[in-house]
């Protein structure tokens, strides 16, 4: 009895003294991931090789659409209006930085109030999280910074609600406040969109069928019509939006309908933690035998 | 581990392929056959004779920008000049307010011919811009296309009336998409206040030129606007005072007028399966108030609403928009429109029935009581897409996460190790007792 417990408290040492470090492999595999998105972020800088874009549209409709870490230089006069677009999808976060160079303060005639505002692809306003969305720049400023972080652009959310969707947005630069007599006045703008590395947020369930993308080409107006007219979707030039596709999936969707709701991640997911935890108990179970001695 | 880590990877990479499709600002196709235009409209009245930009004439700076910009054109764009005040050197009013003239008529540009067109040029008469307004508009002619005029002057309106700004609020509104941008050379209050309001009432720019070069970087970036900013323009609708009598609409883009206080109603049809887009803009083309909202609202016919899209602001802006998304939860019979077709709804060839969803758009804006507060109303854009829905998600049961990972792997490990542990106890105790 006494030569059972002992061996078996020897054992028990041993064992753990040999699955420490598999134990702190896991743990390391699970929390490794983790340390990047710890990290600080740092100051937004345009990818290398991208073109600088030295144009602004002046309404939604002719916004001038740049990428992500696209740089934009451009002068503008004091009190115009300038739009720009980029694209924004699932997962990530976007940041818009700007900075405008005013003209001398010799010329001007007081404080201005500048404000970035970001709008999705329905033209609502997208709120900021972070940065200075409205600074306002004294009489003697060289030049002013602003900034707006927006929220994480989800895959999907409910038709009423007004979150982040992946599609177009629009930034839209103006002065709210000036001056009247500083109206026109030459400054130079240095726009940058950048994504922010965010990938300790797991990404939502859920798609959306068709970007927030508007409409650009001219509607046609139906008054009087008939049921029959009901305009196909995609008639407003994206074709690769029809309806419809999605819908001969025949017998198996309708079977499994409830609760089997199509491929997503998840499944591989759920499915690699189970292939995990098998090995996990294989190595367990074999780390409590005996180590093997020659035999006699 | 590595291995696992790696393969860990490849999974992600996969399903991060899957998830982020990419995404591109669409673009409206120009139509075929339509080059961009531009029109510039140069004052030579007299007081261009000044000599206070940088040690030179107005005129002659204005003639070298023009020289420029003429060099510099691009191909594609067909260009006219118009000038106003340039011949009649008399006294009387009455015929100095007509002078103006297009110089160079709206098309390709034979470039050597325009420069000495503007050589010629000497200040010389009145300064009737709202009518050199209501003639630029005319050269540009009508189209399906945005027409852009940029008006270069240096003195306020000598011929009122028309007032140029409402001549230019007036030109907006007869439907052909007219952007004014204009360029003071003299730093006056009443010309900068006459020229904002004529760039505001079109959705143009203002621009104060201080010398040479900054006049003709400007003119040419205008220019090139014309060229890059050359879509074609939102169809035109007249929305009604009700649901009933309101147009049908199909996706795309629309423009209207709104007065103060309007309500003004439009149609779309919406299958079951598919989401409805709307969203609006109302320009503000005038002085208004502070305080102002914009209100979109989606309504089934019998008047229950079923979503809205709001924005309010205060202060200087040029549009403020609104905008909201639409799908159908479940069958909704007051949406359905009344078509016939009882007796086969088992039917499976039966068309989808259709949803009428109405959409009105109405305003809080107000303004000082010398604006004109009535027509033409505020300019509206409407976008309109009819979409496939997004249904809800639902993975029930599933998990996601290198947290998940971590736990299921531990607890493999655990139950492993409770398993071995009570084998060998098992076999110990089996021994024993054999």
């Amino acid at each position: 009895m006494d030569r059972t417990r002992v061996s078996r408290s020897r054992m028990g040492r041993g064992l753990l003294r040999r699955a420490a470090p598999s134990i702190l492999a896991v743990a390391a595999s699970v929390l490794l991931p983790a340390v990047p998105a710890t990290a600080a972020p740092t100051t937004p800088t345009p990818s290398p090789g991208a073109v600088t874009v030295t144009k602004a549209g002046t309404s939604f409709l002719t916004a001038t659409a740049i990428g992500l870490g696209q740089p934009v230089k451009v002068p503008a006069s004091l009190g115009d209006y300038l739009y720009w677009s980029f694209p924004g999808s699932a997962g990530e976060t976007n940041e818009v930085a700007i900075t405008v160079a005013l003209p001398p303060g010799s010329s001007r005639h007081g404080a201005a109030t500048w404000t970035v505002d970001v709008f999705d692809g329905l033209r609502r306003r997208q709120a900021c999280t972070a940065g200075a969305q409205t600074p306002t720049a004294g009489p003697n400023d060289a030049q002013v910074t602003l900034g707006c972080r927006l929220r994480t652009v989800r895959p999907w959310a409910e038709p009423w609600s007004g979150d982040p969707l992946p599609g177009t947005y629009y930034v839209r630069l103006s002065v709210t406040d000036l001056p009247e007599e500083d109206l026109g006045l030459p400054v130079r703008v240095e726009l940058l969109v950048s994504t922010i590395d965010d990938t300790d947020t797991p990404l939502e369930d859920g798609d959306l069928k068709a970007p927030l993308v508007p409409a650009t080409e001219p509607g046609k107006v139906l008054t009087g019509a008939t049921p029959d007219a009901t305009p196909a979707p995609g008639a407003s030039g994206r074709p690769e939006l029809a309806a419809g596709e999605d819908d001969d999936d025949g017998w198996f969707d309708g079977w499994f309908e409830g609760w089997f709701d199509g491929f997503s991640s998840r499944w591989i997911w759920t499915s690699a933690g189970g292939v995990l935890a098998a090995i996990a108990g294989v190595v367990g179970f074999g780390l409590t035998r005996r180590p093997r001695r020659p035999v006699r | 581990m590595i291995i696992l880590q790696r393969s860990i990877g490849v999974l992600l990479g996969l399903t991060a392929a899957l998830v982020l499709p990419g995404i591109s600002p669409a673009r409206a196709d120009v139509p075929e056959g339509e080059p961009p235009k531009v029109e510039l409209v140069l004052d030579v009245s007299g007081s261009m004779r000044a000599n206070d930009i940088g040690g030179r004439s107005r005129i002659s700076v204005a003639q070298q920008a023009f020289g420029e910009v003429v060099d510099a054109l691009p191909d594609e764009t067909h260009l006219g000049i118009r000038v106003l005040g340039a011949t009649y050197p008399g006294n009387d009013k009455k015929k100095g307010c007509q002078d103006t003239q297009q110089i160079v008529p709206v098309g390709p540009v034979d470039r050597v011919k325009a420069k000495n067109a503007i050589a010629g040029l000497r200040p010389t008469g009145f300064t009737p811009v709202g009518l050199a307004l209501r003639a630029a508009a005319e050269d540009l002619g009508t189209g399906g296309t945005t027409r852009r005029i940029v008006l270069i002057t240096d003195g306020e309106d000598t011929c009122a009336p028309p007032d140029p700004c409402d001549v230019a609020r007036e030109l907006a509104a007869q439907g052909i998409r007219l952007v004014i941008d204009t360029l003071g050379l003299a730093p006056d209050e009443k010309v900068r206040r006459q020229l904002v309001c004529i760039a505001a009432a079109t959705g143009g720019t203002y621009t104060a030129a201080q010398s040479v070069e900054q006049l003709t970087d400007r003119l040419k970036q205008l220019v090139d606007r014309a060229k890059d900013t050359y879509t074609r323009t939102p169809a035109i609708v007249a929305g009604s005072g009700d649901c009933a009598k309101a147009p049908l609409l199909t996706p795309g883009v629309y423009t209207d007028r709104e007065r103060f206080s309007e309500h003004r109603w439009y149609r779309v049809t919406v299958r079951p399966d598919q989401e409805l887009r709307a969203s609006v803009s109302i320009g503000l083309d005038r002085p208004l108030n502070r305080d102002y909202g914009v209100l979109l609202r989606a309504v089934a016919p019998d008047g229950r609403e079923l979503v809205r899209g709001t924005d309010a602001g205060s202060g200087r802006t040029d549009v403020l928009s609104a905008g909201l998304r639409w799908s159908a939860t479940e069958p909704d019979e007051a949406l359905r429109e009344e078509d016939d077709d009882e007796e086969d709804a088992d039917d499976e060839d039966a068309p989808d029935p259709v949803l009428t969803v109405c959409l009105v758009v109405s305003n809080s804006f107000s303004a000082p009581g010398s604006v004109s507060a009535q027509a033409p109303g505020m300019p509206i854009e409407l976008t309109i897409d009819v979409v496939e829905r997004s249904p809800a998600p639902n993975s029930p049961g599933l998990g996601r996460g290198w947290l998940l990972l971590g736990v299921l792997t531990v607890a493999g490990l655990v139950t492993g190790l409770l398993a071995g542990w009570l084998t060998r106890w098992w076999v110990a105790t089996w021994r024993e007792n054999r």
